[in-house]
Order: structure tokens, then C-alpha cells, then sequence
């Protein structure tokens, strides 16, 4: 379908059905049977398996009328998309529809106290008793976890085989009393992430995804859909302006408690955009050190974005190099992200101490500075984003491991 | 703007390359920069005329092959990454670039033919190497037209038949053409760096020039933009040469029992690196394409130059630094391209230099 068609069609539906006194829930159940809640799936799954491209017709049409799209904020995308890719039918039945609707929300239960860059060393224990899974261990750093009602969890079901081997993955209910998320403060003060104990709490059989013992391919599936996304910004497609009509409200709310949350992330990126504008407001813009500093970053950020728009070209016309564009646009989002952070302090000098309302920009600029650590660690840290570009781009050779064989011999954290 | 090469510069790529891998070997490089000349006159000429490599921007109406900043771009990086020595950039790049930026269509039908066959080996003399706003200070034009003054250094001077001189008179900047070998012109070979690309004083005293064209100052602002873009396709080529073969000696030279490559102190330097060269790459790129358009930032040029010069230098000292001891000796081929870094990294605008002027572009002077 070209553009026009899809705008006509998708406008047309829309004139038939959209209504601002429904309730959301049911508006969303009517999208999504008129297939436009998602588009980009395939059209067993809800979806009409459309290209990235025609889908942003479909939103921009949404955006246009001030429609109300299906929930899309948060882990709940990782989610659907793992299920998409290695769900079963009654799995895909279950829960890629409340996914859509906004009922149920998601996070991500890979990294523990012990094991996080090493998430294949992870020691949640998950044991088939009566026919359910029991799950015993800790997991850490999960964003959302404190208003999820499911998470995308992998334990450990066998321990007498190579580590990657003896890990599943399964789609965990956190409405249970086996379950508890305590938020956890971070250094900007936020409380995006949590811990998450679990004790006892049941899985039942078929919430395993992808077959016993295979969950480390699941969670590479899981993984490589969150370093593609990962420079794409986390934000609620929030409509303009208030709008009237008892929807909104009920939309407004729900995007309140998803985006909580992600209201740090642009700062975690260094703030680009308001670099020069301090700049001229300051009258940094006039000192040599500080001009050199933010034509480095204007290289870095145009650079990085180039290069990027240049691997997306060669990937469609079929290269058959190796372009791990997830790491090496995580790596260069680190960078250019220091060097914001590095220019914003330069161009605040001694107002760099302040933060909050007594600071710059209200805030934003302090929160800039202590949230821009956070870019190099979340989704795979710099140092494992360069060993991949190492290893499987320039074929450079693996080191030594000390991880092989049985996974109960291998040396771990206490 | 498309982001990606044409088939049919894909194409010219590939016969560059195919040419300069044969034609420019680091053994020739190493012959040619121990000479007084610099080049071999057969393969400048198979290269001109066979292969066209002096005449890929040039109109075809004046004798070339009709492409643009992108097309002088590819055989730039191709030049850069097998370091070929002779007087293409002086002449093609330079003398052309000026030729086609500050000079009448009918001085371009009689001058422009030539450098594009290469029957003519030209240049551009400038007293300023260092950014197009000290341009004009040392050189000047008399009434009669005979120009004195002195440009400190000029490059391929030695060899040029034709020095296409920025010189002021009267009527302001203009761009004078002066014939290798003119009474009162000495030509005094300097000691360089970087031996693969040769530089000269060059001094004139009361030497006939004829006035080709005026050099505005937007013109020069175009032509220093053009000799930047295709400069810093010349830096991309050397690092990337000097970025593959660093990666492949990490794994073949074996220390403690294991690939030296496998060490990721080295691993994430290399990573590093790659990083730094694909943003590079990426900027150097962007501004022939925008150069050819019309479109784009106006400081493409120096955001190409600035980030290709970094890099070049990264993979320099990595170069040298990843092959211990060998790397530190004259007979491991190393230094030939680190030296090129070092000499490309402060000719027409250290980093500093261009990184100020986009700012200027940007946001006025400070
Ligand atoms: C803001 C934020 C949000 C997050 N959200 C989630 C979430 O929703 N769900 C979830 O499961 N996790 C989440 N994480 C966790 C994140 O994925 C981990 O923090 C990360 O993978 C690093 O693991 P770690 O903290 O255990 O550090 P470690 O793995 O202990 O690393 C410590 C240091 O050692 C280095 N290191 C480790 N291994 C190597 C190696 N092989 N080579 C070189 N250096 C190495 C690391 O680079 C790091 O510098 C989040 C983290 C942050 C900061
Ligand atoms: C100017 C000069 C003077 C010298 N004088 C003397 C002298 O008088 N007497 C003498 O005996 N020697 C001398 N040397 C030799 C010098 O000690 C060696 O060059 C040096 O120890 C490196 O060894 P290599 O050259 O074999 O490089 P390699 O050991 O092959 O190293 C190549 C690269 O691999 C890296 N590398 C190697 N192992 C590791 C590792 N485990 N972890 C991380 N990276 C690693 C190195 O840092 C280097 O970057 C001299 C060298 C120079 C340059």
C-alpha cells in the first residue's frame, strides 16, 4: 500500500470509529479487531504487516486527529516483541492483547546482584514441582518493576551443563504473594528501578517460553530488540494540549504512571539540544576553550548520526559486512553523552554546583550531570559493547574464559 | 541527498584501487620519497591518461570525466590509503579546485584541459597554509602584473608547470599564473616530516604572472571548503589503511602464550577506534555530498577536516604503539603513514583551526 492509500483507509476507519466517550480499554479492543493497533505485526497477530515506514503513516494520522494510539510506553514493547518472535500460539493468544490495551504492563528480570554484563551467569533458581515452576532468587536494576504486572524473567533450570545451556525463560506473573519489588533510589534521585525477591512464586507451565533450556537464545532475542531501540527516545506519544473528553483523562493517566519513570532519559543523553542555547544565554559562547569543546560535540552528534543513517542504507540494499549498529550506536550515544555532560558544565562553570530550581534550566541541566552515568551501564555496558565490536566486527580474538563447562563449578559471586 | 555510493562510484572505486594497489606500492613510496622529484613520470602518466585519475571533476566540456566533490573524494581516499606519491593533489585537487572556483570559462577552456590529462602539472600557492583568512598578506601584484613576495611553503612547487598564485594588487585578491621556471622565480626545496608529499618556498621576485581571475572572498571560502573535503577523504583512506593492518598484525603476533589481539586492552582501543573512524568517515562523506548538492551545513568541510584529521592521528599513534618495538623502526612501513598523519593534521587548518571557524559559521566570531 503506498502512503495515500494507507492515509485514506486508515482516516476513513477512523471517522467511523474513533469516540471520546469511550471508555479506553474499549476503545483499544476496537482498534485492535480493526486491525490498527499495531500495524507493523503480522496479521495473524493483530497487525497487518506493514513496514516501519507505512506504520508511521498509520501514527501520523493517529497524531493528526488526536487520536488515542494502543499502549506502547515502557519494557511492555520488549514484551510483545519477544512473544512475537518465540511464543507459542496460546502464549501469542494470551497476552499480546492486553499488551495492546494497556491492561497489562511489563518488565525485564535479567540482571541479579551477582551476575549483570554475565547475564548467562545468572543463578535465579527455577524448579519444576507439581507441575509448576517454583522460582527462588534476586533480581536487580528493573525498571518498572514496581508497577508491572508481568515480567520477562529467566532463571536457571539446570545446573550441570555449560551455563548458557541451562537457563529458560518465562513470562512471570508479579501479582502474586511469591513476588515483592522494593523501588531503589538513584543517584539522580529518581526511583525508575527496583529490586525484586522471589520467593516460592509460581510459574505455570505454559508461561515457559521457547522450550526448556533455551532461554539464553529467548533473552538474546529480547536483548537485541532493546540495543536497536536503544538511541530511539523512551517517551509517551503524548497528545498536544489538553484535550476534552472523558478518554484523555483516562490516557493522561495511564501515561503518567508509564513514562514516571523515563522523565530522566533525555538527560541521561547529555541534552544536545540545549547546549548552544546555554551557550548564547551565558555568553560561553564567546570563550575559545568552551567553542572548541561544543564543535567536537557537533561533530560527534552529526558524525554518529550520519553513520548511522549510512549503515540503515547499506543493511536495506543487502550488505553482507557485519554492522553491529546496536553497539556501535550504544558506544557513540555514551560518547556524545560525556561530552554534552563535559560542555554543560563548561558553560555553567561554578552554577554546575546548584540543582533543582536554583540551577539552570530549572533543573534539567544538574539532572544532565548526574544522569548521564547511566547511559554507558543500562542495556550492556560500553566495556561489553566493545568487546562485541572487537570480537564479532573486527574478528579480533576471544580472551581467556574461566566460565566453561558445568555450570555449578564456575566461580561466582557469594 | 542520497546516503550511499552510486554503482557508478562504486565502480570508479574500485579501478582506483585497483590501479593504486598496483602502481603504489610501499616500495615505490619509499623510492619515491628518498628522490629529489617525488614521483615516476610513467605512472603519472598511465594514471592521468589511462585511467583519468586527474580529471574526475573536470567538466567534460574542459576535457574531464564530469563528477564532482564526491568522485575527487574517492580518488582522494584511494590516493591516501596507499600513499601515492606525486603531484595529484597539488594539481587536481588544488590547482583544479581554484581553476573551476575563481577563474572565467574561457581561462578554464585553455587552462583546465591540460590539468585534467595531466599534461600540465599545476598547483596552488598560497602564503597561508592555515586558514583562507591570512590569505594575500606576502604576495603581491604591481601594475605591470609581476608579483613579489614569498609563500613560505607550497606544495609540489618543485614540479609544477603552471603556479596558480593568490597574490593581491589594486583591484584586490586575484589568482595569477605564473610558468614553472619563470625568470625570477626560485623554487627552494624544503625538509619535511612526511617525505611522500613534497614542499618548497617559494620566492618571487619581479616574476611575469597574468591575472586569471579574482578570489573573492566567498570564493576562497569555496575553494579552501573543496581542497578540505577532498583532503579529508585522503585522511580516511591512510587511517583506515592503518586501522585494517593494525587490527591484523594484533592477531598474528603472539605474546604470553596467545594472540596479542586477544587482549582487551587492545580490543577496546581498536573498538575505540573504529568508532572515531566510522564518525569520521561518515562527516568526510557527508561533505562532498553536500558540496555537490548545495545542501547541507555550512561548515561541512571543516567538521570533515577536523574529525578525519583526529582520527588519522588516533590510528596513527595506535598504529605505531600496537606493534611495540617494530612499529618504532624505520623499516616497518608504519611511520610512513604516521608521518602523513602528522603532516595532514596541520596543513590547510590544524583541528583547532576549523573547529573555530565552523563555530564562526555558526555563531559569529567570538
Ligand atoms: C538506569 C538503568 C536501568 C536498568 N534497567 C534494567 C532493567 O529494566 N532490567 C534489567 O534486567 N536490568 C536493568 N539494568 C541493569 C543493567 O543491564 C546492568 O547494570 C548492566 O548490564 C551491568 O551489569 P552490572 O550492573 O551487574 O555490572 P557488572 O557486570 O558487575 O559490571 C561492573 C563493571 O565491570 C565491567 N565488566 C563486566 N564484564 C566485563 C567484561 N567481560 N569485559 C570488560 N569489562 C567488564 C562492566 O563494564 C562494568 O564497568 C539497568 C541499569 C541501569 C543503570
Ligand atoms: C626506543 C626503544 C629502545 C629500546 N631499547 C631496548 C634495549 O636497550 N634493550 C632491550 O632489550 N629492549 C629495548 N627495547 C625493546 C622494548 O623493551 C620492547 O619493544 C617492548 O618491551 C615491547 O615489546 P615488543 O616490541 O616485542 O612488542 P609486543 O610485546 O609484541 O607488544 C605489541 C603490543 O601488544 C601489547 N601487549 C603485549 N602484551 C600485552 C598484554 N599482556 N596486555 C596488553 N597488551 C599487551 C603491547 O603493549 C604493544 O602495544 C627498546 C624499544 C624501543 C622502542
Amino acid at each position: 500500500m503506498t502512503a495515500d492509500e494507507i492515509r485514506r483507509e486508515v482516516s476513513a476507519w477512523l471517522d467511523a470509529n474513533w469516540r471520546v466517550d469511550r471508555p479506553l480499554i474499549e476503545w483499544r479492543e476496537i482498534l485492535l479487531e480493526g486491525g490498527w493497533a499495531a500495524p507493523h505485526w503480522p496479521e495473524e497477530w493483530y497487525g497487518r504487516g506493514f513496514t516501519l515506514d507505512q506504520t508511521m503513516v498509520v501514527a501520523e494520522v493517529f497524531r493528526e486527529k488526536d487520536v488515542v494510539p494502543a499502549a506502547q510506553v515502557g519494557p511492555r514493547g520488549l514484551a510483545s516483541e519477544t512473544i512475537l518472535a518465540c511464543g507459542s500460539d496460546d502464549q501469542k493468544r494470551r497476552f499480546l492483547r492486553p499488551i495492546l490495551t494497556g491492561e497489562h504492563t511489563w518488565c525485564q528480570l535479567f540482571s541479579e546482584p551477582g551476575s549483570g554484563s554475565d547475564l548467562a551467569g545468572l543463578s535465579t533458581r527455577a524448579e519444576l514441582k507439581d507441575g509448576n515452576w517454583i522460582v527462588n532468587g534476586q533480581k536487580v536494576w528493573n525498571t518498572s518493576a514496581h508497577h508491572a504486572d508481568f515480567g520477562l524473567l529467566v532463571a536457571r533450570t539446570d545446573w550441570d551443563v555449560p551455563k548458557h545451556q541451562g537457563i529458560s525463560y518465562f513470562l512471570l506473573d508479579m501479582r502474586q504473594p511469591g513476588v515483592e519489588a522494593r523501588p531503589l533510589r538513584q543517584m539522580n534521585g529518581h526511583q525508575s528501578f527496583n529490586e525484586v525477591f522471589m520467593t516460592n512464586a509460581v510459574v505455570a507451565p505454559e508461561d515457559l517460553i521457547g522450550g526448556e533450556g533455551n532461554g539464553w537464545h529467548v533473552a538474546k532475542t529480547t536483548l537485541s530488540f532493546e540495543r536497536r531501540g536503544f538511541s530511539r527516545r523512551v517517551r509517551g506519544s503524548s497528545l498536544d494540549g489538553p484535550k476534552q473528553g472523558p478518554i484523555y483523562a483516562e490516557y493522561e493517566e495511564e501515561l503518567r504512571i508509564a513514562t514516571e519513570p523515563y522523565t530522566w532519559y533525555p538527560q541521561r543523553e547529555g541534552r544536545v539540544d540545549l547546549v548552544l542555547p546555554r551557550a548564547r544565554e551565558t555568553g560561553a559562547i564567546n570563550d575559545p576553550a568552551t567553542r572548541q569543546e561544543i564543535a567536537k560535540l557537533i561533530c560527534l552528534y552529526t558524525g554518529a548520526r550520519l553513520a548511522s543513517d549510512s549503515a540503515e542504507a547499506r543493511r536495506k540494499a543487502g550488505t553482507t559486512e557485519i554492522i553491529p549498529a546496536g553497539s556501535i550506536g550504544k558506544l557513540a550515544a555514551s560518547v556524545i553523552a560525556r561530552q554534552a555532560s563535559h560542555v554543560h558544565t563548561m558553560i555553567s562553570g561554578a552554577d554546575a554546583m546548584l540543582s533543582g530550581p536554583d540551577s539552570a534550566a530549572d533543573g534539567i541541566i544538574a539532572e544532565v550531570l548526574v544522569s548521564v552515568p547511566a547511559i554507558s551501564i543500562a542495556g550492556g555496558t560500553d566495556e561489553i559493547q566493545r568487546n562485541i565490536i572487537s570480537e564479532r566486527v573486527l574478528g579480533m580474538p576471544k580472551g581467556f574464559r574461566a566460565d566453561q563447562g558445568p555450570f555449578r563449578d564456575i566461580k561466582r559471586n557469594a | 541527498m542520497r546516503t550511499e555510493f552510486s554503482k557508478e562510484q562504486q565502480l570508479l572505486r574500485d579501478i582506483v584501487s585497483r590501479a593504486l594497489r598496483e602502481k603504489s606500492p610501499a616500495t615505490a613510496v619509499r623510492e619515491l620519497m628518498a628522490s629529489d622529484r617525488g614521483y615516476d613520470l610513467a605512472v603519472w602518466q598511465e594514471l592521468c591518461g589511462d585511467v583519468g585519475l586527474t580529471g574526475v571533476h573536470v567538466p567534460e566540456a574542459h576535457g574531464g570525466a564530469g563528477g564532482g566533490a564526491v568522485e575527487l573524494g574517492i580518488v582522494a581516499e584511494e590516493m591516501g590509503r596507499t600513499l601515492f606519491c606525486g603531484p595529484w593533489f597539488a594539481s587536481a585537487v588544488m590547482a583544479g579546485t581554484a581553476l573551476l572556483e575563481a577563474t572565467s570559462d574561457e581561462v578554464r577552456g585553455e587552462l583546465l584541459p591540460r590539468i585534467a590529462d595531466g599534461s600540465t602539472i599545476g598547483t596552488l600557492v598560497l602564503d597561508d597554509l592555515n586558514g583562507p583568512g591570512g590569505v594575500g598578506g606576502s604576495i603581491r601584484a604591481a601594475g605591470d602584473g609581476k608579483l613579489s613576495g614569498t609563500a613560505a611553503m607550497a606544495v609540489d612547487a618543485h614540479v609544477a608547470d603552471l603556479l596558480l598564485v593568490a597574490a593581491r594588487d589594486d583591484a584586490g585578491l586575484g589568482l595569477h599564473a605564473v610558468e614553472g621556471g619563470a625568470p625570477g622565480l626560485v623554487v627552494e626545496p624544503l625538509q619535511v616530516v612526511d617525505p611522500t608529499r613534497k614542499l618548497s618556498r617559494v620566492v618571487f621576485a619581479d616574476v611575469p604572472a597574468r591575472r586569471v581571475g579574482d578570489v573573492t572572498a566567498g570564493a576562497l571560502d569555496r575553494i579552501w571548503d573543496r581542497i578540505c573535503s577532498a583532503f579529508a577523504h585522503e585522511m580516511i583512506g591512510g587511517a583506515q589503511h592503518l586501522f585494517e593492518t593494525t587490527v591484523n598484525y594484533t592477531k598474528e603476533r603472539f605474546q604470553f602464550g596467545r594472540p596479542i589481539g586477544s587482549f582487551q586492552a587492545l580490543k577496546h582501543r581498536c573498538a575505540d577506534l573504529l568508532l572515531e573512524l566510522e564518525i569520521a568517515r561518515a562527516l568526510t562523506h557527508h561533505s562532498a555530498r553536500c558540496l555537490d548538492a548545495g545542501e547541507g551545513e555550512p561548515y561541512v568541510a571543516s567538521m570533515a577536516k577536523a574529525a578525519a584529521a583526529d582520527a588519522y592521528m588516533s590510528a596513527a599513534r595506535a598504529g605505531i604503539q600496537l606493534r611495540g618495538g617494530i612499529g618504532f623502526t624505520w623499516e616497518n612501513d608504519t611511520h610512513l603513514w604516521f608521518k602523513r598523519a602528522k603532516g595532514s593534521e596541520v596543513l590547510f587548518g590544524t583541528p583547532a583551526i576549523h573547529r573555530e571557524r565552523m563555530m564562526t559559521m555558526l555563531e559569529g566570531a567570538a
